[in-house]
């Protein structure tokens, strides 16, 4: 995790640091907005990993707050990780669902209708509230279609 | 819901049996929907791949069947096979399917779909069911703007960059143009979403010792694609939300028509900016080009120490210069706009020009993983080469264009049409194919035919030279660019025929291809689990991978698993001494296949 946060939060800085200079080289507003835009885009999940990695080293919060016993840095960063280590549920996946297909379409409906007529859009909206409810419901219930 | 557990260690102590259902779930991989109803309802990473890269593969075509038509029309001065409102449409349309449906999602959705989780040792994207609406927006989004053909006015006309006001409701009225703008906003959501996805499964599900420094070159370009997706998709996909409500609810983002005037002139504030569509869309676009970019230098990544037997050169250097590429490219959008008189030129030439020097480093490396290597000239090899041939001059003639006088020069005529060919032909057609010849046996199980991929690539190769080479030439002699008709007497015919000549031998040579795919579906050729001894974790796996990926995964103690695995004798000799403690104690040095925690 320790990689990720420096990765997320070099794009955070750079750009940071690209915006500022842009800015003061040109005045220009739309140009320095994406670049501080893009500058917050790292600079937050970065801070946000970063603040794991110190917690998993034992570090409450980011450089104080030394907690009596560290959880340890995952395996995946770890060099000397086996696969046995590893050994247990990795994660929950769907087998298969049809929502985000339902979802496309309603999707692909509203877009038709704003083209050619709301008429179009009325279903679109219908399978697009159809799908969040049923795609809600089943992760919930954790079942599949 | 399935909790997948965990694969066992190659070779270890008893093998614990992969749990897909756990409980009555159990085997429902095995038991779930077929058919129809199976590709409608599929979360499986795999299937969602080969989807995109079907689709995508099926836009190529008629891309590429729209250029060779475009050809035909400029073999003569007077051409007389369309007309020019259908050229324009025409190069709209070739530009678009191109660009935003077949060159990123083939790479981010296609290959990466399939190979990203394989290549970390994980069993699924991190979102499946955000991964298989991210196809069907793709799906739908190329749908609708396909439409475009059969609504009354036609397709939209005004270029795949869609200039204000020229994409204005008062100069492209219609509904080709709104299904082209609402086509892209549902592809935006699609890659957007896929960017999540990646990054997701890179950064959460890699298997136990895939640090981020033994990730393969591949993965590693395809976690900065996405990133670079999360960072310009948005700006593109708002841009079009904007000019579409810009075309139809009366606002005047960028449109200057109808502003509130004080004294005759515009009322400051009160009028809206051409030029802001060009910096929201150029941010997305020049980024856009690596997004198209990188995955295929990550392809070509993989391929060339797998056919040059060596170990990649210099393999941080690379991740380095992947990111220091991405990083500049997201802040040269602007040198699309020299001729605009609007930007700041030294900024934006600089920043461009510095892009040549982490590709140079890339070119250095490459050059280094096949130096006294034992090259062998298979089909991916071979499109692999061409490749750097092919973005060697797209990118020398990059570096001339970051020069404003240059570009000055040169701005709207063929020559940039030749560059920009040179570059995205050369990644996404040489490399792309590239990757879909070596890693066909790893999707499919079955080989393709050598003797026809090398014919591909020969037909592929001359016809890209001959397509491009005279583009260059009549440029620089002054043929402007998007033209249906130009002048005779002035010597560019012969160039023009010969790019036509050029593009139907890269036609000739993609029929053959789809022979390929005809001959190898109805006579198989078995290929095995690794048919080219490859290197990274994708071919420790069966061809096709089951359901969940892996039954069992060697241990992972260096950037190329697989070929350590398969080769321990070299693994101890690369090691030495030391090679005891690869692992938890094991001595892989007698011989033995190492397996760590066994």
């Amino acid at each position: 995790m320790r990689i990720e946060a420096i990765f997320l939060l070099g794009v955070g800085v750079f750009f940071g640091c690209v915006g500022i200079a842009y800015w003061f080289l040109s005045y220009e507003q739309g140009g320095t907005m994406m670049l501080i835009g893009t500058c917050f885009l790292g600079l937050l999940p970065g801070a946000y990993y970063f603040y794991w990695y110190r917690r998993m080293i034992g570090y409450k919060y980011f450089f104080w707050g030394k907690m009596e016993k560290a959880p340890g840095v995952r395996l995946e960063d770890r060099d000397d990780a086996s696969i046995a280590e590893g050994a247990g549920v990795i994660d929950s996946f769907p087998g298969s669902s049809i929502w985000p297909f339902i979802l496309g379409m309603g999707a692909f409906g509203l877009v038709l209708g704003l083209v050619f007529g709301i008429w179009i859009a009325l279903p679109g909206i219908s399978l697009i509230l159809v799908a969040l409810v049923g795609v809600t419901a089943e992760s919930r219930r954790g079942g599949h279609v | 819901m399935t909790d997948v557990i965990a694969p066992p260690l190659t070779g270890g102590a008893p093998e614990v049996p992969v749990d897909h259902g756990g409980g009555a779930e159990h085997g429902h991989a095995e038991h779930g929907p077929t058919g129809i109803l199976k590709w409608l309802t599929t979360t499986d990473h795999k299937i969602i791949g080969l989807s995109y890269m079907i689709t995508s593969l099926v836009i190529f075509y008629l891309a590429g069947i729209m250029a060779l038509i475009m050809r035909v029309q400029l073999w003569d001065p007077h051409g007389s096979l369309v007309s020019p409102g259908a050229f324009n449409e025409l190069f709209t349309m070739h530009g678009s399917l191109m660009l935003y449906l077949f060159a990123g999602p083939f790479a981010f959705g296609g290959l990466a779909n399939y190979i990203v989780p394989l290549q970390v040792g994980a069993p699924d994207m991190a979102f499946p069911r955000l991964n298989a609406l991210s196809y069907w927006l793709y799906l739908t989004g190329s749908t609708t703007m396909l439409l475009g053909f059969f609504v009354a006015g036609g397709a939209a006309q005004f270029g795949w960059v869609a200039y204000a006001p020229l994409s204005s409701a008062v100069n492209s009225p219609g509904a080709g143009p709104d299904v082209w703008m609402m086509g892209i906003a549902l592809t935006g959501f699609s890659a957007i979403f896929t960017g999540v996805n990646l990054c997701g499964t890179i950064f959460y599900l890699r298997a136990p010792g895939m640090t981020m420094f033994r990730m393969p070159i591949f993965t590693w370009n395809m976690l900065v694609t996405g990133i670079l997706i999360l960072i310009a998709f948005p700006v593109l996909t708002a841009a079009i939300v904007m000019l579409f409500v810009d075309r139809h609810f009366g606002t005047h983002i960028y449109d200057v028509l109808g502003c509130h005037l004080v004294s005759g002139k515009p009322a400051p504030n009160a009028c809206g900016s051409p030029l802001l569509w060009q910096n929201l869309f150029w941010f997305f676009g020049h980024p856009e080009v690596y997004i198209l970019a990188l995955p295929y230098f990550g392809m070509v990544t993989e391929i060339l120490p797998v056919f040059s037997r060596k170990p990649i050169f210099g393999y941080k250097g690379m991740v380095f210069a992947t990111l220091s590429i991405a990083a500049l490219s997201t802040g040269v959008w602007a040198h699309h706009m020299f001729t605009t008189g609007a930007v700041l030129l030294p900024f934006f030439s600089l920043l461009s020009l510095l892009i040549a020097v982490p590709t140079g480093i890339k070119f250095f490396n490459w050059i280094g993983t096949m130096w006294r290597g034992q090259l062998l000239f298979r089909t991916p090899m071979m499109f692999s080469l061409g490749f750097l041939f092919a973005f060697l001059m797209g990118g020398v003639t990059g570096v001339m264009l970051a020069a404003p006088p240059i570009d000055f020069f040169t701005h709207d005529t063929y020559f940039v049409v030749a560059h920009f060919h040179q570059v995205l032909f050369g990644t996404t057609v040489f490399a792309g194919f590239a990757g879909l010849y070596y890693w066909y046996p790893k999707m499919f199980g079955r080989m393709l035919r050598e003797k026809l991929g090398h014919w591909h690539f020969w037909l592929t190769f001359i016809g890209f030279w001959l397509t491009f080479m005279p583009q260059y030439v009549v440029g620089l002699k002054g043929m402007p660019r998007r033209v249906v008709y130009y002048p005779s007497g002035l010597g560019w015919q012969i160039y023009n025929q010969l790019s036509t000549i050029g593009a139907f031998m890269i036609g000739a040579g993609f029929f053959l291809l789809l022979i390929n795919f005809v001959v190898s579906w109805r006579n198989p050729v078995l290929a095995g689990d690794n048919p080219w001894d490859g290197h990274a974790l994708e071919w420790f796996t069966t061809s096709p991978p089951p359901h969940h990926n892996y039954t069992h995964l060697p241990p992972i103690r260096s950037e190329r698993p697989t070929w350590d695995y398969n080769h321990p004798d070299a693994l101890a000799l690369k090691h030495g001494p030391h090679a005891a403690t690869l692992s938890n104690g094991h001595n892989g040095s007698d011989g033995t296949k190492e397996k760590a925690g066994v």
